[in-house]
């Protein structure tokens, strides 16, 4: 697998924090504003997706839903970003299939944390 | 631009947005009180602008949005309703982190104090208290991190069936735990289906991880934090953080009883315990426990009693500096301590007394755990000194034009620090002639078929009761046939006399051996291999070279492990007592008159299938008196040859301090020290290396 890394949130600021992160860290990333967008720019390069759950068009659920649907990307780890008042939402996708999830606000040290734990 | 400033460039466009909307939301809720859609808005761009800003850097905007945040949570739970005093302070709020972001030299730097407080007394008045977890308090206890000191846990994890449906690798969360420290890892596979019913998506392994670590169950947890909820885990701290005494000093077992009561012999008892079958078998054969949970079982047990030791050094490990005088009291003290004990002992072994017998057994073993401590704490890795080395090499090869690569091994080996000290005169020494006349100038070597970089290894081990350390070069070599005329012509051997090769190089640290022709100025000025060997004697050291021409030369230094105490082997010679180092013996016989008698060329005793030869303390020493009709023989070995020492008697082994005999006593040759005996009396200490080398030459001669 690819050290690719999707950055899906419909908010510029927190998508540029993720991706200016990772690249200081030597990972690729491709940006992807929601669910939809995100669906459209999936590739077998990609190591790992780090989402928001709340989002226009498609939302985090839903993403992780469909990308769990495709045989392709059945086991690729995918971070949710959640706050802490988002307790349901976090089950929620627990169950869609993420792997694990980051609460906001973060620093960047813990987004290379979960990076670093997840990725192959 | 840089990515920082990008990033805030993005937030600050961000907040423009945010905080009109914040606003707004406010000033509606104003109009209906607890709309929940409302209190939804202003949580919502509250929380960006606390997670943004913190993530870009703003931590008072993100410190006072949090506190926001905090109290609209009161709301939105129902704990009070947002009035309009309420909304008077989240508006200046608003106003606040506004002025932070845009207009900053504005800002009033008490105004973030003032709406705080101001929160904090409505909340207060409404009987809700104080903001829960105002971000002060969070920060002081993510920053406070617990030394727990090192445990051992019991983690047992077994994730779900479906957790790679979740994107989760268990395997490389069980290593990520590993990581944590050491660990003992069990699979357990019972679970694995047939073949035909294995659903290759699904896991079915689970695993016990014996997991010593300093860190914390906090640390252990973290690692499963994505799966906690779905899977099994437990992590249980086994050792609880103590070893009780009993664990310690177990109290004795039958068979030793037995053993020491002299009723069964030591190979009975291994017979019958061989035949014994073990706990663990014996579970696993009755089919109540699997291999796996007995390997497990037993992983944990080592592992508990493993970190019995580790802990007692890691306490220390937070060190403390002492002056290197109190330490040398301190070992000398130790010093007077075992020779007062052996006196001790000595006089309960005279006086047959059980209670003062015991009494005796205990101090031993306590003043051998103490002499063993004391010395420990003279110990100092080599590799403190290995880069004073490095620069000698290096300034040196500058210098001589050469180009010369040093290999360092076994930084870690222990020395008692004065042998370290004293070390560092012959090493420096030793390395300059390995760059001097061992590695030949870049095109000799080229020309030779050798990489042009030559290499010099320095390195170190212990082994057994002595630490070696060699310098080995990649040089030209040494000539013996060289050495040897050299050696002639000095007088320093006979034209006729017939040496190994091993003992002809050696003869470059004869005093007056010097192996440069020319004298250059770095290892030329009189200064010879002879004084590197007198250096190494005095720590009772021995030096040895060996070389393959044309492939390089090695040094070998062997030096004690400590200089204050030995183990020794105490015998009599009329009515002198000497002390002969245990490291050096291999074993006692006797030697009969009828031997003694037997006409043999030089004095040899039989050992075995080869004669080995022997000398008299009592002629060496000139001890009055004559010797006994039965002899022993001490049987002493050095790297070179096995000699015999024959004594009137052995007396036995014997803790001995070395006291350094006096200025004058100093060269004397086959004495190394004294040592006071159990009695009082005064016993001297052999230096065996020199008499077996005496004995070894004297038989060579006698021999021609």
């Amino acid at each position: 697998m690819g050290r690719t890394i999707m950055t899906v949130d419909d908010s510029a600021s927190a998508r540029q924090m993720v991706s200016f992160t990772l690249q200081d860290a030597g990972y690729e990333v491709v940006e992807a504003k929601d669910g939809q967008d995100a669906l459209g720019k999936l590739d077998s390069s990609l190591g790992m997706i780090i989402t928001d759950l709340n989002m226009p068009n498609m939302d985090g659920i839903e993403l992780i839903r469909n990308i769990r649907g495709k045989a392709e990307f059945k086991f690729l780890p995918i971070v949710m970003l959640t706050t802490e008042s988002q307790e349901e939402k976090k089950k929620e996708g627990k169950q869609a299939g993420a792997t694990g999830w980051i609460v906001k606000p973060f620093k960047p040290p813990q987004i290379l944390g979960v990076v670093q734990k997840l990725l192959k | 631009m840089t990515d920082m400033e990008q990033m805030q460039q993005a937030f600050y466009n961000e907040a423009k947005e945010l905080l009109p909307e914040l606003e707004e939301a406010l000033l509606e809720l104003e109009q209906n009180p607890g709309d929940p859609d409302l209190v939804h808005r202003v949580f919502r761009a509250l929380h960006t602008l606390k997670g943004s800003g913190i993530m870009f850097g703003f931590q008072e905007v993100g410190d006072l949005a949090h506190e926001l945040e905090t109290a609209f949570d009161r709301v939105r739970n129902g704990e009070f309703e947002a009035d309009k005093a309420f909304l008077d302070a989240a508006l200046r709020g608003k106003d606040h982190i506004h002025a932070l972001l845009y207009s900053p030299e504005e800002v009033d730097p008490s105004e973030a104090r003032n709406v705080r407080s101001r929160l904090e007394t409505l909340l207060a008045d409404k009987g809700a208290g104080k903001p829960a977890g105002s971000s002060e308090d969070k920060d002081a206890s993510e920053e406070q991190t617990l030394d727990t000191g090192r445990h051992v846990y019991r983690v047992r994890f077994k994730p779900p069936h479906n957790i790679f449906a979740t994107g989760t690798d268990p395997l490389s969360l069980v290593r990520e735990l590993a990581d944590l420290g050491d660990s003992y890892v069990i699979a357990h596979t019972e679970n694995i289906p047939w073949l035909e019913d294995l659903d290759p998506e699904a896991c079915f392994v689970w695993w016990d991880v014996i997991l010593t670590t300093n860190q914390g169950e906090e640390a252990i947890r973290d690692v499963f934090i994505f799966v906690e909820d779905e899977s099994e885990l437990s992590v249980e701290a086994i050792d609880q953080g103590k070893v009780s005494e009993e664990e310690e000093e177990p109290s004795k077992k039958l068979g030793e009883i037995l053993l020491e009561r002299g009723d069964v012999s030591q190979e009975d008892l291994q017979r019958a315990l061989e035949s014994q079958q073990k706990l663990g078998e014996i579970l696993i054969e009755i089919g109540v426990a699997s291999p796996e949970q007995v390997q497990s079982a037993l992983a944990e047990q080592q592992a508990v009693q493993q970190t019995a030791r580790p802990k007692k050094e890691s306490e220390t490990e937070s060190s403390i500096r002492v002056p290197a005088g109190k330490l040398d009291r301190l070992v000398n003290l130790v010093g007077e301590l075992v020779i007062g004990q052996t006196r001790l002992a000595q006089v309960a072994a005279e006086k047959d007394d059980p209670t003062l017998t015991s009494i005796s057994e205990e101090l031993e073993r306590l003043s051998d755990e103490l002499r063993d401590n004391a010395l420990g704490l003279r110990m100092t890795p080599i590799g403190s000194s290995f880069g004073t080395y490095r620069r000698v090499v290096r300034d040196l090869s500058a210098q001589k034009g050469k180009d010369i690569h040093m290999v360092t091994q076994g930084a870690e080996t222990e020395l008692d620090k004065t042998v370290i000290e004293q070390l560092n005169d012959p090493l420096v020494h030793l390395l300059r002639n390995s760059i001097d006349h061992g590695i030949e100038e870049p095109e000799e070597r080229r020309s030779a078929g050798k990489p042009q970089q030559g290499t010099v290894t320095l390195a170190a081990e212990q082994a057994g009761g002595s630490v070696i350390i060699s310098i080995r070069d990649d040089g030209r070599g040494m000539d013996a046939e060289a050495i040897r005329s050299k050696a002639v012509r000095k007088g320093l051997i006979a034209e006729s006399s017939e040496l190994s090769e091993r003992q002809i190089l050696n003869l470059i640290f004869e005093p007056g051996f010097s192996t440069s022709e020319e004298v250059t100025d770095i290892s030329g000025r009189g200064v010879g291999m002879d004084v590197v060997k007198k250096n190494i004697d005095a720590l009772r050291g021995s030096v040895e070279v060996t070389s393959e021409p044309g492939r390089g030369s090695t040094i070998t230094v062997t030096l004690p492990l400590t200089l204050a105490i030995i183990d020794g082997l105490q015998v009599r010679v009329g009515e002198e007592y000497y002390i002969v180092p245990l490291s050096a013996v291999n074993e006692c016989v006797e030697l009969t008159s009828e031997e003694k008698n037997k006409n043999r060329a030089g004095r040899l005793i039989p050992l075995r299938e080869s004669l080995v030869p022997y000398i008299r303390l009592r002629e060496l020493f000139h001890v009055d008196g004559s010797t006994p009709d039965i002899e022993q023989v001490v049987l002493v070995a050095s790297r070179e040859a096995t000699v015999g020492l024959a004594v009137d008697e052995v007396i036995g082994q014997q803790q001995t301090v070395i006291k350094n005999l006096g200025r004058i006593y100093r060269d004397v040759r086959g004495i190394s020290g004294a040592t006071i005996k159990g009695d009082g009396g005064i016993a001297l200490i052999i230096d065996v290396d020199p008499l077996v080398r005496d004995v070894a030459r004297a038989e060579a001669e006698a021999l021609e």
